[in-house]
């Protein structure tokens, strides 16, 4: 049974013409002005109903499964470049899923509905500069007072932190144990709310990426998202799909740096020969061919099982860990072959080196992805035996 | 086999310590930023001492052995300086003058490059041509007691700063290799300019340039060496070259594996240390063990080329093994950073950036492998 009907190749095709001629174009310079304009490029988006694909229909998304959610990360992954998609995915399936999920009504109309838009700009605040992998270790807190939660605390390596509207923000609201974290959806011009920084990255340039201090920022509890004390819970649930997202959003992109390699090096000659007819330089470009098709075929995988009311944790971490690791592989193996040019800013091979370096480490590290399957497989030292 | 450092080197490099804390480390993040460190840095370079200190004391160089050299890289590259163009200055350019220049050119040149007055570039590599170096299309034509230059030269080191530029030109196009010849062109000559200074993933604070000449006129007594001996002349100083990347990888290793046991040692999760996790002590495990093995394979190169017995073959695999070596070690490394990792105020972030270099430059690492397959 083909995961692509007429339908969604429709709404495919519509994205591709959307990229070609609103994104693509200003790469370069969103790359070297450090930030994109996400509410300008949000609200394009929304109203053509790319950011609530299989968002509920109530809060103006299309109420599709996730199929459709799926095909677009596949499709953002032909922007040329990283930090761009990386957006449009915490936008779509970072930030909100929980939200979308789990959120009462009140709060999804607040928040969700104008995330849906685009007129709303969405953060994921997850990570903070002490707490990375270790989720459960997180230092924000939310005191209840009254009708209001005062937070406090500071997140770490917030994707569109400097443009974003709301923060989907995971606090303790206990003690600090997993089971007294709380999802809080907090406006950013909050009194207290601070960008501490725009971060100087490795890749993902056109990404602006936040350092968040909050001071005393009171937030009304009708903001929260679902139960107090699920907040851990909810997240990690979040997390399969991020998962899932990022490695189906490097499929296409891995391919355009196979193709671009190949259309360099036919075109690049030395010693009497274009680069691409000496054999080590097309027998490795077949190699890394055949391994994107493979990682495709585990996304696919997954994305059915998911469509299907399945639990894909186990499947979206092996996607999201291959693919991070295939990411360096192949990025690596192509830049070399574009020689000097290969270390130029201007090429797209040196972009997607840098920017693909991420996918080992954000929305979860390669090492988080494999304490997670030996856990699933029994064989994490202490863990109960779950298959 | 240790590297017989004498008292004199541990002298020498607390002063190029000294050097680099007061004038290297304050500006270099700055340097990024800009594309190109300040003159004023290459003058006091030389007024330390710093500069072609492998260079006879006769031309104004230090008179010191090559471990001068090897400590000059130590110095820098341990903090990810690879802003300064010394190396290409002092071990690349200055040899080929000391080394073929006549007694006028020796003396016009190499003391000045001593004192960092003269800064200098060498010119092969072309838009159409890099690894293939006898595609070079730049040309010489002599006319009268001149050569008139004309062509383009492109990743050029130094390019935005360099006074005298050695360029590889054909003087006979048509006699392949034997019709390449190298001649000094003065930056002040009219014809000569500077092309963009190329933004790259890393080495952000060296000025890596395109050149252009137009109808350059240089007197025929700017030749360096023979003319149509250009071909032979580079191969001979290139294992130089391909040594120095030898020795910069290792250097990057040794320090990335520093920062990362710090750091680990330091950074908390799930109760515990980064290095407290059997992957982080095993890859570190591994880590060490490469580079423990890559410097001992380095510092027998180097003794051979101290000895003047370093082959081409084992000079391209010390290159292509320590490069490649060098962008795994490091690629390691910034893993267990996790997000301070990719965050470029970490030195692991900007050794990762100019590692991938390494495989490249000085002869991609695809040429180091096919030498190597001819010496089978």
């Amino acid at each position: 049974m083909p995961l692509f009907t007429s339908e969604h190749e429709e709404i495919r095709r519509n994205l591709q013409k959307f990229i070609a001629a609103e994104v693509n174009p200003h790469v370069d310079t969103w790359e070297e002005a450090g930030i994109f304009p996400a509410h300008e490029l949000f609200k394009k988006l929304g109203t053509l109903g790319f950011l609530g694909l299989n968002k509920p229909v109530e809060y103006g998304g299309q109420g599709l499964d996730y199929s459709y959610a799926l095909l677009m990360a596949e499709e953002l992954g032909t922007i040329r470049c990283g930090g761009v998609p990386m957006a449009i995915g915490v936008q779509t399936d970072m930030a909100t899923p929980a939200l979308a999920r789990f959120g009462s009504d009140e709060v999804r109309r607040a928040f969700l509905e104008p995330s849906i838009a685009g007129d709303f700009v969405a953060a994921i605040g997850v990570s903070e500069p002490g707490a990375g992998s270790d989720v459960a270790s997180i230092k924000t807190n939310a005191r209840s007072d009254g009708d209001d939660y005062v937070i406090n605390g500071g997140k770490m390596w917030i994707t569109s932190g400097t443009q974003a509207d709301w923060i989907c923000l995971l606090t303790n609201t206990g003690d600090g144990s997993i089971h007294d974290k709380t999802l809080i959806c907090v406006p950013m011009k909050s009194k207290g709310v601070t960008i501490a920084r725009k971060l100087d990255k490795l890749g993902m340039r056109a990404s602006d990426t936040a350092q968040i201090y909050f001071d005393d920022v009171r937030v009304p509890k009708r903001n929260r998202i679902g139960e107090e004390g699920q907040g851990f819970t909810y997240q990690m649930i979040q997390f399969q799909e991020e998962r899932l997202w990022g490695a189906a959003s490097a499929l296409k992109g891995l391919e355009m740096v196979i193709a671009d390699t190949i259309e360099y090096t036919r075109g690049r000659r030395a010693f009497g020969r274009s680069i691409l007819d000496n054999q080590v330089v097309h027998f490795r470009m077949a190699e890394l061919a055949t391994e994107v098709e493979a990682l495709r075929s585990l996304v696919y995988r997954a994305a059915e099982l998911l469509v299907a009311g399945e639990d894909v944790t186990r499947l979206a971490s092996m996607a999201k860990l291959k693919g991070g690791r295939l990411a360096r592989e192949l990025t690596d193996a192509c830049l070399q072959y574009w020689g000097g040019m290969g270390f130029m800013n201007e090429t797209s091979v040196s972009r997607f080196y840098r920017d693909f370096r991420l996918m080992s480490i954000g929305g979860g590290a390669d090492e988080v992805m494999l304490t997670i399957l030996c856990k699933m497989m029994g064989i994490l030292p202490g863990s109960s035996n779950k298959a | 086999m240790a590297l017989p450092y004498a008292s004199e080197h541990v002298q020498f490099r607390e002063s190029v310590r000294r050097f680099v804390d007061k004038e290297i480390a304050p500006h270099h993040a700055r340097w990024e930023e800009e594309g190109v460190i300040s003159r004023e840095a290459w003058r006091r370079a030389g007024e330390a001492g710093l500069l072609l200190t492998n260079i006879p004391a006769e031309y104004g160089g230090g008179g010191a052995d090559f471990l001068t050299s090897v400590i000059m890289i130590e110095e820098m590259m341990c903090h990810v300086f690879s802003g300064p163009g010394f190396r290409l200055h002092s071990d690349i350019v200055a040899p080929y003058i000391l080394h073929l220049g006549t007694g006028e050119q020796k003396k016009r040149l190499l003391p000045a490059m001593a004192r960092g007055e003269i800064i200098t570039a060498i010119a092969m590599t072309e838009p159409g041509a890099g690894s293939d170096l006898q595609s070079i299309r730049t040309r010489a034509r002599r006319d009268g007691d001149e050569f008139v230059i004309s062509g383009q030269k492109t990743f050029i080191t130094n390019g935005q700063l360099a006074d005298v530029v050695i360029v590889a030109c054909k003087t006979d196009p048509a006699a392949g290799a034997k019709g390449t010849s190298l001649i000094l062109v003065e930056a002040s000559r009219p014809g000569f300019s500077r092309g963009r200074n190329l933004e790259k993933i890393g080495m952000k604070a060296q000025d890596t340039s395109e050149l252009f000449f137009d109808e350059v006129r240089v007197p025929v007594a700017n030749l360096l060496g023979r003319e149509g001996g250009g071909f032979g002349h580079l191969m001979s100083e290139l294992p130089q070259e391909r040594l120095l990347v030898g020795i910069t990888a290792v250097t990057v290793m040794e320090a990335a594996l520093r920062w990362t046991l710090d750091y680990t040692r330091d950074r908390k999760a799930f109760g515990r240390t980064i290095a407290d996790f059997q992957n982080t002590r095993f890859k570190l495990a591994e880590v060490k063990t490469e580079v423990t093995v890559a410097r001992t394979f380095l510092d027998d190169c180097i003794l051979k080329h101290m000895r003047r017995e370093l082959d081409v073959a084992t000079a391209a695999m010390c290159k292509w093994w320590l490069s490649e070596l060098e962008c795994r070690v490091v690629d390691t490394c910034l893993q267990l950073f996790g997000g301070y990792g990719y965050m470029r105020e970490y030195p692991i972030a900007r050794a990762y950036e100019d590692a991938r270099v390494h495989r490249i430059y000085a002869g991609s690492n695809e040429v180091m492998k096919e030498i190597v397959a001819r010496s089978l």
